[in-house]
């Protein structure tokens, strides 16, 4: 960092290139390894960079590639959600509102207006944060990550995508494309929420992601995933366990509940204990659950 | 000392200008093209004193490079007036003593303008949203909501107006 008159800081001396292609991306990441980063809406990379926690010299902006801004839906296919689409163009999208408004209310929690207009999900889900409000969203819908590199594209699960705080299976040279999210099945839909100390612009104390399919009255599927409770984005397999092929009522929801509980391991921290979060894990999945289950009996009928 | 060459439209006018890569646009705006209106709060995308409009949306112009505005259409405080004539939002500000220092004020009319452009009529809860991204430590907020309000009104009756008079 550097310091001017008036005590103003700049970045280290970067080098910006915006190519075209995944292809032309991939190049320059692989020619620079770990000092090549990508760029997508900036707000996570351009703070890292001012406090000196991540270094890039090559900032890579792939705001220019078209697969990396598609935001498509096939009523067969699902969705293609390009790894830089911001979290405005994720919420105001007619289909992710429909079909997905779980996702769609968790890009609408992140930061601000001024935070959601540049913020890309695919770059929520790069930046590996635990507390990462769009990732659980993502991983209950069964979301996959296609990836570009080196050696080629592969795809990997969205639960399996983050390592450890700030770290993700991404390799040097590895660029995250889409984020490909299955088509919802029908009676089905999903919820998003999150606990934080203010009113806005915070950190989750506790994100609490669900999704799920119903057959009458009761559960065919559910998934259940956790923010900021964990050292990574977490889903819980055993809480969507709790309620698949059972009649919804207190007693599988509490069941699940109980599942995301035991499953996390908060820590304490300046914006809560452990103890406090485990509880509120608790009551944020019970409450999603019901808000989704509402929301599929609506899909249902629609 | 790498440099971009960047063409971006800025308050209505086509600009060209060369900027380093590391600049960030609120470095660029203000030290290159000499628009000092947005203001350095933070740095980190909390405060919002460095807000400029983008392609109609609200955004930090501190998380932005310089080199990312090319081709973007570009609105700073600096664009709200009309020659003498302030932006409603401004009058309101002032009838209503919706600043003090002044720091935070750039930031809160062009968040504001943002919402107003897309939202004629906001109610008090949308406005507190609309600005949750930009902080004062002078006012307590109440009357910068009254002022963005009021402007709405203003802004609403003189499109009536205008509309009436062209007929």
């Amino acid at each position: 960092m550097h310091a001017r008159p008036g005590g103003l800081v700049t970045l280290h001396e970067l080098n910006y290139a915006a190519p075209n292609s995944v292809a032309e991306a991939v190049q320059i990441l692989r020619q620079h390894g770990e000092n090549a980063r990508p760029l997508a809406g900036g707000t996570d990379i351009i703070i890292q960079m001012r406090a000196g926690v991540r270094h890039p010299t090559h900032l890579v902006d792939v705001k220019k590639i078209p697969e990396l801004r598609e935001l498509s839906f096939d009523a067969k296919s699902g969705l293609k959600l390009g790894a830089a689409a911001a979290c405005v163009e994720v919420y105001e999208n007619r289909d992710v509102k429909r079909h997905y408004p779980g996702l769609a209310e968790a890009a609408h929690l992140i930061g601000s207006l001024q935070i959601q207009n540049r913020a890309a999900v695919g770059g929520n889900l790069c930046n590996g944060s635990p507390a990462a409000d769009t990732t659980p969203a993502l991983i209950v819908l069964g979301a996959r990550a296609r990836i570009a590199g080196p050696n080629g594209e592969r795809e990997v699960a969205v639960e399996d995508f983050c390592v450890s705080p700030g770290r993700t299976v991404l390799q040097p040279g590895e660029l995250l494309v889409q984020i490909l999210i299955p088509a919802p099945a029908p009676n089905s839909s999903d919820a998003y929420l999150r606990l934080i100390p203010r009113n806005e612009m915070d950190i989750a104390v506790v994100g609490a992601g669900v999704a799920l399919t119903l057959d009458g009255d009761k559960v065919k599927a559910a998934r259940v995933a956790l923010a900021a409770v964990a050292p990574r984005p977490l889903f819980v397999a055993k809480a969507g366990e709790a309620l698949a092929g059972k009649k919804l009522d207190d007693a599988s929801i509490a069941a699940a509940a109980r599942a995301a509980m035991d499953a996390s391991t908060p820590i304490d921290d300046m914006r809560g204990t452990a103890e406090y979060r485990k509880h509120v894990v608790g009551v944020l999945t019970r409450r999603a659950i019901k808000i989704a289950a509402q929301r599929a009996r609506n899909a249902g009928k629609a | 000392m790498k440099k971009v060459l960047v063409e971006a439209n800025i308050n209505g006018e086509t600009v060209e200008f060369l900027c380093e890569a590391r600049q960030s646009l609120l470095e660029t705006l203000r030290d290159v093209l000499n628009l000092t209106g947005s203001k350095e709060g933070c740095l980190t995308g909390d405060c919002g004193a460095c807000s400029v409009m983008v392609d109609g949306r609200v955004v930090c112009s501190c998380l932005m490079l310089g080199a990312e505005a090319a081709g973007k259409n570009i609105t700073t405080v600096e664009g709200l007036a009309t020659g003498n004539q302030l932006h409603p939002l401004q009058q309101k500000f002032l009838e209503n003593a919706a600043l003090q220092c002044g720091i935070c004020t750039p930031g809160f009319l062009v968040a504001a303008k943002a919402l107003i452009d897309k939202n004629p009529n906001p109610s008090e809860e949308e406005v507190r949203y609309a600005l949750a991204g930009n902080l004062c430590r002078c006012t307590g907020y109440d009357k910068i909501v009254r002022a963005v309000i009021e402007a709405a009104k203003a802004v609403k009756s003189g499109a009536a107006e205008s509309r009436a008079g062209a007929r």
